[in-house]
């Protein structure tokens, strides 16, 4: 593992180096609040936000895809044939996400990359894409990384890992793609003094930094039917106005809804972002909806991210404690409380 | 306004113990610095975790929307307008709720809070004028009539237009107060102008619908947006879609909107979609000198027909 030193004038210009091989991606201030959006010529990465409003999770999978376009012209010949929208995946870099959100997308993963099926958007951008983050040292009130399975210096996801150092960054190379570019930011300097030993420390100084917890230890032991029936489920949906901001603000939805958009005689097949909140999700074509009502619709989000999801793919839960569905909910549903609820959770 | 509670829960508790209503509607103590929860109470030794402060934003008329029980639901000035507009459009009945009235002074904005401090504010202080914030390395105390949300700022309803108890002593309104500045100021832009300043105001919408749901006149079974035979509206991030939403949708509310403010404040983007609303509002006052939710016993302008009125807009 190398340790490389950054220093504060180099940064710019490392930047700007590796700007020539790759498109860049970082924090940018938006009146009040930061987004990840595509750095211009010049624009640098907002190194001081503590977490960004919208996770990173639109660079990879983005809120609306094009996938398929078509014609319906019938005097052509391949009209009503669905033909892929040619997309190229040049090397890109996400430079200052924070860990979180790094691990957040090896969460997402096993949905749309197992050895069986591979979704084509989703992996090709996913792997043209180097992770340069930033860990924490000073968190939010409303972050729980370290009890759900990640933190503020956690490494899993990430390609390097910056530190902040009074000098600039202290970065831990992780894997082949973080070398690739680290050469080509010509950020070469190794860093002396025991760098691992500093990391670490920095390491725990943030962590313990990170008050908030959940438990999540009785979840797998859980009876799925017994949790699904549990009675706390009305008083937890009750203030739900099922909008869909809880899920669109976090790293770890990967739901989507096809739909096919025509205008005169072509048209465009898209996947759009979808929400476990809307009715719309699971309305059948017959009108049957099978979760109808907005504490349904609360169970199974929490369900999914704390129960399912913890059975089926051995990882923990889906959730890495950002904490920004808790910051945003119009009406302050707190994951923290429902996790809790879920894991205390005993048949009477 | 902080003293109120004690009212609050013995009306809740006398309420709920005397069986004249099933649940109360109120509010629980959030987990978030400034923020509240709604929440319902059914038992009445369970009112002791009702909470009332400058937290307490969020519109439960919106909670009342086809619920078949007898309930007791705290509402403030703008709560209670569009109590008065669920019974108009037969979302409840009248004699379906025990309306606790709540004077109300007005409510937080915590985002423009936030906007003042240095960093996460850590711990919020209330006092009946005063807000004192902390975080790491920061200490302020602000005055409290200054961080209010901008619609409860320019408030004139904020005492219940109809209740059948009251938390308190009526607060006096606010007059002299000009609501349609902002409004005025986009009318006279050209075009040209508008078209860009509602491009600019929707560009970061993520299509949430927060600001639907929170509302309480939004309780359609199925939203234009969201019909599929015909789809009126595409759903992936083209501006165009994002508009033609916010547009109807604000058009729907025309002549029942209270300015309650439930839309910005649910806001994950913090868009001022109350610009679009309040238009319409003050079309209604200067066309058919009407306000909404002031009186069960009228009907609104947008469902009634009469030959006096105005009709300068056909020509």
């Amino acid at each position: 593992m190398t340790f490389i030193k950054i220093d504060k004038k180099d940064w710019e210009k490392g930047l700007e180096r590796a700007s020539q091989r790759y498109g860049l991606f970082g924090p940018v201030r938006q009146e009040q609040y930061c987004v990840f959006k595509a750095l211009t010529a010049g624009e640098l990465p907002d190194m001081a936000v503590q977490n960004t409003r919208l996770s990173p999770r639109s660079v990879v999978y983005p809120q609306s895809e094009k996938m398929f376009a078509f014609s319906l012209d019938e005097n052509q010949t391949d009209h009503h044939i669905l033909k892929e929208i040619d997309k190229a995946y040049p090397a890109r870099a996400v430079v200052g996400l924070r860990p979180c959100d790094a691990r957040a997308f090896l969460l997402v993963r096993p949905n749309f990359d197992t050895p069986e099926y591979k979704d084509p958007y989703w992996v090709r951008s996913y792997e043209s894409t180097t992770f340069v983050g930033h860990a924490c040292s000073g968190p939010c009130s409303t972050c729980f990384c370290t009890s759900a399975g990640c933190g503020p210096f956690h490494e899993h996801g990430l390609d390097v890992l910056l530190a902040d150092t009074e000098e600039g960054y202290l970065a831990k190379v992780l894997t082949e793609k973080g070398e690739a570019f680290m050469a080509a930011a010509g950020w070469e300097t190794e860093a002396d003094a025991a760098p691992d030993d500093r990391m670490a420390a920095m390491k725990a100084a943030a962590e313990s930094k990170v008050t908030a917890k959940v438990s999540t230890d009785r979840l797998k032991e859980q009876d799925t039917t017994d949790l699904f029936e549990a009675p706390f489920w009305e008083d937890v949906g009750f203030s739900c106005i099922n909008c869909g901001t809880c899920t669109y603000v976090c790293p770890t939805c990967w739901c989507f809804d096809i739909q096919d958009e025509t205008r005169g005689l072509s048209g465009i097949r898209m996947r759009n972002w979808d929400s476990c909140m809307y009715s719309l999700f699971t309305l059948h074509g017959s009108g049957h909806n099978p979760r109808n009502t907005k504490t349904q619709r609360v169970r199974q989000r929490f369900m999914h991210k704390l129960k399912y999801y913890v059975d089926r793919y051995q990882n923990g839960i889906q959730c890495v404690g950002c904490g920004r569905c808790i910051q945003f909910c119009p009406v302050n549903i707190d994951i923290r409380r429902v996790c809790d609820l879920m894991n205390r959770f005993e048949v009477s | 306004m902080l003293s109120y509670i004690d009212k609050i829960k013995e009306i809740s508790r006398r309420l709920l113990s005397e069986s004249k209503v099933e649940l109360v509607i109120g509010f629980r103590k959030g987990s978030v610095v400034m923020m509240n929860e709604p929440c319902f109470v059914r038992r009445p030794e369970d009112v002791g975790q009702l909470v009332w402060d400058g937290n307490c934003g969020i519109n439960l008329a919106n909670y009342l929307t086809d619920r078949k029980e007898k309930i007791g639901v705290i509402a403030k000035g703008c709560d209670s307008r569009n109590i008065v507009t669920h019974i108009i459009e037969n979302k409840i009945r009248r004699d379906q709720v025990v309306i606790i009235g709540v004077p109300c002074q007005g409510m937080i904005d915590r985002r423009k809070v936030q906007a003042l401090a240095e960093s996460e504010i850590r711990q919020a202080i209330e006092t009946e004028d005063s807000l004192r914030i902390k975080g790491d390395g920061f200490e302020k105390t602000l005055d409290k009539k200054e961080m209010l949300q901008q619609n409860c700022a320019i408030c004139i309803h904020r005492n219940p237009v109809i209740y059948d108890e009251l938390a308190a002593d009526e607060v006096p309104e606010q007059s002299g107060v000009d609501r349609y500045e902002d409004v005025r100021r986009i009318e006279a832009m050209s075009a040209d102008a508008k078209w860009d300043f509602f491009e600019d105001l929707l560009s970061t919408c993520i299509r949430c619908y927060a600001c639907r749901n929170a509302c309480p006149l939004c309780y359609c079974p199925t939203c234009f947006v969201d019909e599929s035979q015909p789809q009126w509206v595409g759903k992936s991030q083209d501006p165009v879609d994002i508009r033609t939403f916010h547009f109807l949708r604000a058009y729907h509310c025309a002549g029942r909107c209270t300015d309650c403010g439930a839309c910005e404040r649910a806001c994950p983007m913090g868009i001022k979609v109350r610009v679009l609303t309040k238009k319409l509002e003050k079309d209604c006052l200067e066309l058919f000198d009407w306000e909404a939710g002031m009186t069960p016993d009228k009907r609104p302008p947008l469902d009634t027909y009469q030959a006096n009125d105005p009709d300068e807009f056909i020509k």
